[in-house]
C-alpha cells in the first residue's frame, strides 16, 4: 500500500500529497471486512438483511446483533466495526429523543441522515480522534412520504437509495440487487430475495458459519420496524435455499 | 423641611398611590383561534394596558412566527414577544434544514418548552395557530404554567372568560371561512364590550393552504352592535308620577 511508511496515514487531519486521507480510506476497509449487510427499498416499505458471521461456536444464537432500531419506526442495519457501530446507534437514538423532545413528533429518516452524517463527517477531520470505522443503512416508513432509506459511509457521505449494500461482498450483492425490479416490488416479496442474497453471497470457503437476520419497517407493520415473524423468517429462509439449490444445479444454462 | 422631601419619593411609594411607570405591560387580551373547513382563523383586540393606562391602542398582537404560523399573544408583552422572536427564529432554521415550511405541532411544542422550563420567570399565554401540508389548519393553545392543549377553537387573555358559553353555541365543526370569520370578529366585540382590559380595533387573520397570511382590519367603530341597555339607561320610576327623584 502506498501510504505505508510515508506517515501521511497517521492522522485523520492530514492530506497525502496525492489528496487522499488515508486513516478515512483505512476506515473503508473496516466496513469491507465485516459480514454482508443490505437494504431493499419496495413500494411499501424497506426490508433489511444482514450476514452476520459467528466467529465461535462457543456464541449464543441471536446475540452480538447487527440491526436495531433506533426508534419504534426506524431501523438500522450496521457494517463494519461493531463497537463503533454501538456508539453511532446511540448518537442516532438521542438525536431522535431530542428531536421528539423539541418537536413532539418522530424524527424524519431525512433529518436523522443528515444529523448523524455529519456527526460520522466530524470524526475524520480532527488528529486526535479517528474516523468510524462502520457504515450504517438506515430506513423507514411513513404512509405520506412513503419508504425511505439511506446509506452512510465512514467518510460521513450519504446517499439516498433504493437498494445497497455493505460489507465484504457489496460488489457482489449490488449486482444481484440491481436485477430485482425494486420500485414495484412488496416488502414480503423483498424479503425472501433479500434471504437469498445474503446467502447467495455467503461465501462458505472463507466464513464457516453464519446467522442470518431479517428485519422490516412498511405498511404491513403499521410504519413499525421489527424483526421478521419465525414464519416470514422459515419462508425466505426456504427460498433462499431452494433457489441456491436451482442455481447450482443449472450451471449449464 | 422643604415641602419636596415631604412629599418625596420615599413617602409616595409607601403611600399605597399605584404608580403606573412600575407597572407591567401587559395584554389584557381577548384572542381566538378557531378552524375552519380550510384552515385557521385568528382574531385580538389591539389594547396593551399599563396599569389603567392604556399603552398602546392599536397593538398587534396577532404575531408571525414564520410564514404559516402566528401566535396570539397574551399576558406579559415583554415575555411573549421574546418568546415569539425565539420560536421564529427556531422555526426559520428548521425549515432550512428541513426544506420545507415546519409544521404547526412543531411550533406550538417549543413554544410550550421555552414557557414550561420558564414558567416561573414567565407571564405568558399564547395560542399558536397555521396550517401545514401533513396536518392542515392546527390550533394548539399553551397557558402560563405551560400546558399545551390541541383543540380545534381556543380563547385566551382577560376577555375570553365572558365567551366561554358564546363560543359553546356558536362554534361548529367544518364552518366556511365566512361564517368563521364572522364568529370570531362577533366573540372580540362582544369581548371588548365587556372586558375593561380589552378594546380598541380587531385583528383577524386568515392561514390556509395559500401560504400565506390574509389580514383583516375592522376598526373600533365599525364592530357589530349587539343587545346591551348600558346606554339607554330608563329611570327606575316614571317621571310622571308624584313620586321624584332626588
Amino acid at each position: 500500500m502506498s501510504s505505508i511508511g510515508t506517515g501521511y496515514d497517521l492522522s485523520a487531519s492530514q492530506f497525502s500529497p496525492d489528496g487522499r486521507v488515508f486513516q478515512v480510506e483505512y476506515a473503508f476497509k473496516a466496513v469491507e471486512n465485516s459480514g454482508t449487510a443490505i437494504a431493499l427499498r419496495g413500494s411499501d416499505g424497506v426490508v433489511f438483511a444482514v450476514e452476520k458471521l459467528v466467529t465461535s461456536k462457543l456464541h449464543e444464537d441471536s446475540t452480538g446483533k447487527r440491526l436495531f432500531s433506533v426508534e419504534d419506526h426506524i431501523g438500522m442495519a450496521v457494517g463494519g466495526l461493531t463497537a463503533d457501530a454501538s456508539a453511532i446507534l446511540d448518537v442516532a437514538r438521542e438525536e431522535a429523543r431530542s428531536y421528539r423532545q423539541n418537536y413532539n413528533m418522530p424524527i424524519s429518516v431525512k433529518y436523522l441522515n443528515e444529523r448523524v452524517s455529519m456527526y460520522i463527517h466530524a470524526h475524520t477531520l480532527y488528529s486526535a480522534i479517528r474516523p468510524f470505522g462502520c457504515a450504517v443503512i438506515i430506513g423507514s416508513y411513513d404512509p405520506k412520504d412513503g419508504p425511505q432509506m439511506y446509506m452512510i459511509d465512514p467518510a460521513g457521505v450519504s446517499f439516498g437509495y433504493f437498494g445497497c449494500a455493505i460489507g465484504k461482498a457489496k460488489q457482489t450483492a449490488k449486482t444481484e440487487i440491481e436485477k430485482l425490479n425494486l420500485k414495484t416490488m412488496t416488502c414480503k416479496e423483498l424479503i425472501k430475495e433479500a434471504a437469498k442474497i445474503i446467502y447467495m453471497v455467503h461465501d462458505e470457503l472463507k466464513d464457516k458459519q453464519f446467522e442470518l437476520e431479517l428485519s422490516w419497517v412498511g405498511s404491513h407493520t403499521n410504519g413499525k420496524h421489527e424483526e421478521v415473524s419465525r414464519d416470514v423468517f422459515d419462508d425466505a429462509l426456504k427460498y433462499a435455499k431452494a433457489s441456491l439449490d436451482d442455481d447450482s444445479g443449472s450451471d449449464g444454462e | 423641611m422643604s415641602l419636596l422631601s415631604h412629599c418625596g419619593v420615599q413617602e409616595l411609594q409607601n403611600s399605597g398611590i399605584h404608580d403606573i411607570t412600575k407597572d407591567e405591560v401587559s395584554t389584557g387580551t381577548t384572542i381566538i383561534a378557531a378552524i375552519y373547513d380550510g384552515g385557521v382563523i385568528i382574531g385580538a383586540d389591539s389594547r396593551t394596558t399599563t396599569g389603567a393606562y392604556i399603552a398602546n391602542r392599536v397593538t398587534d398582537k396577532l404575531t408571525k412566527v414564520c410564514d404559516n404560523i402566528y401566535c396570539c399573544r397574551s399576558g406579559s408583552a415583554a415575555d411573549t414577544q421574546a418568546i415569539t422572536d425565539i420560536v421564529a427564529y427556531y422555526m426559520d432554521l428548521t425549515s432550512v434544514q428541513m426544506g420545507e415550511p415546519p409544521l404547526v405541532r412543531a411550533a406550538a411544542n417549543v413554544f410550550k418548552n421555552l414557557i414550561y422550563e420558564n414558567r416561573h420567570q414567565l407571564t405568558a399565554g399564547v395560542i399558536v395557530a397555521g396550517w401545514d401540508s401533513r396536518f392542515g389548519g392546527q390550533v394548539y393553545s399553551i397557558n402560563v404554567s405551560g400546558t399545551i392543549v390541541q383543540q380545534n377553537i381556543s380563547i385566551g387573555g382577560s376577555g375570553s372568560s365572558y365567551l366561554y358559553g358564546f363560543m359553546d353555541s356558536q362554534y361548529k365543526d367544518g364552518m366556511s371561512q365566512q361564517e368563521c370569520e364572522n364568529l370570531v370578529l362577533n366573540a372580540i366585540s362582544l369581548a371588548i364590550k365587556r372586558d375593561g382590559s380589552s378594546g380598541g380595533v380587531v385583528r383577524m387573520g386568515v392561514i390556509n393552504h395559500t401560504g400565506s397570511i390574509q389580514r383583516k382590519l375592522v376598526l373600533g367603530d365599525q364592530l357589530p352592535k349587539f343587545y346591551d341597555n348600558i346606554y339607554e339607561e330608563k329611570p327606575l320610576i316614571s317621571s310622571g308620577g308624584d313620586a321624584t327623584m332626588a
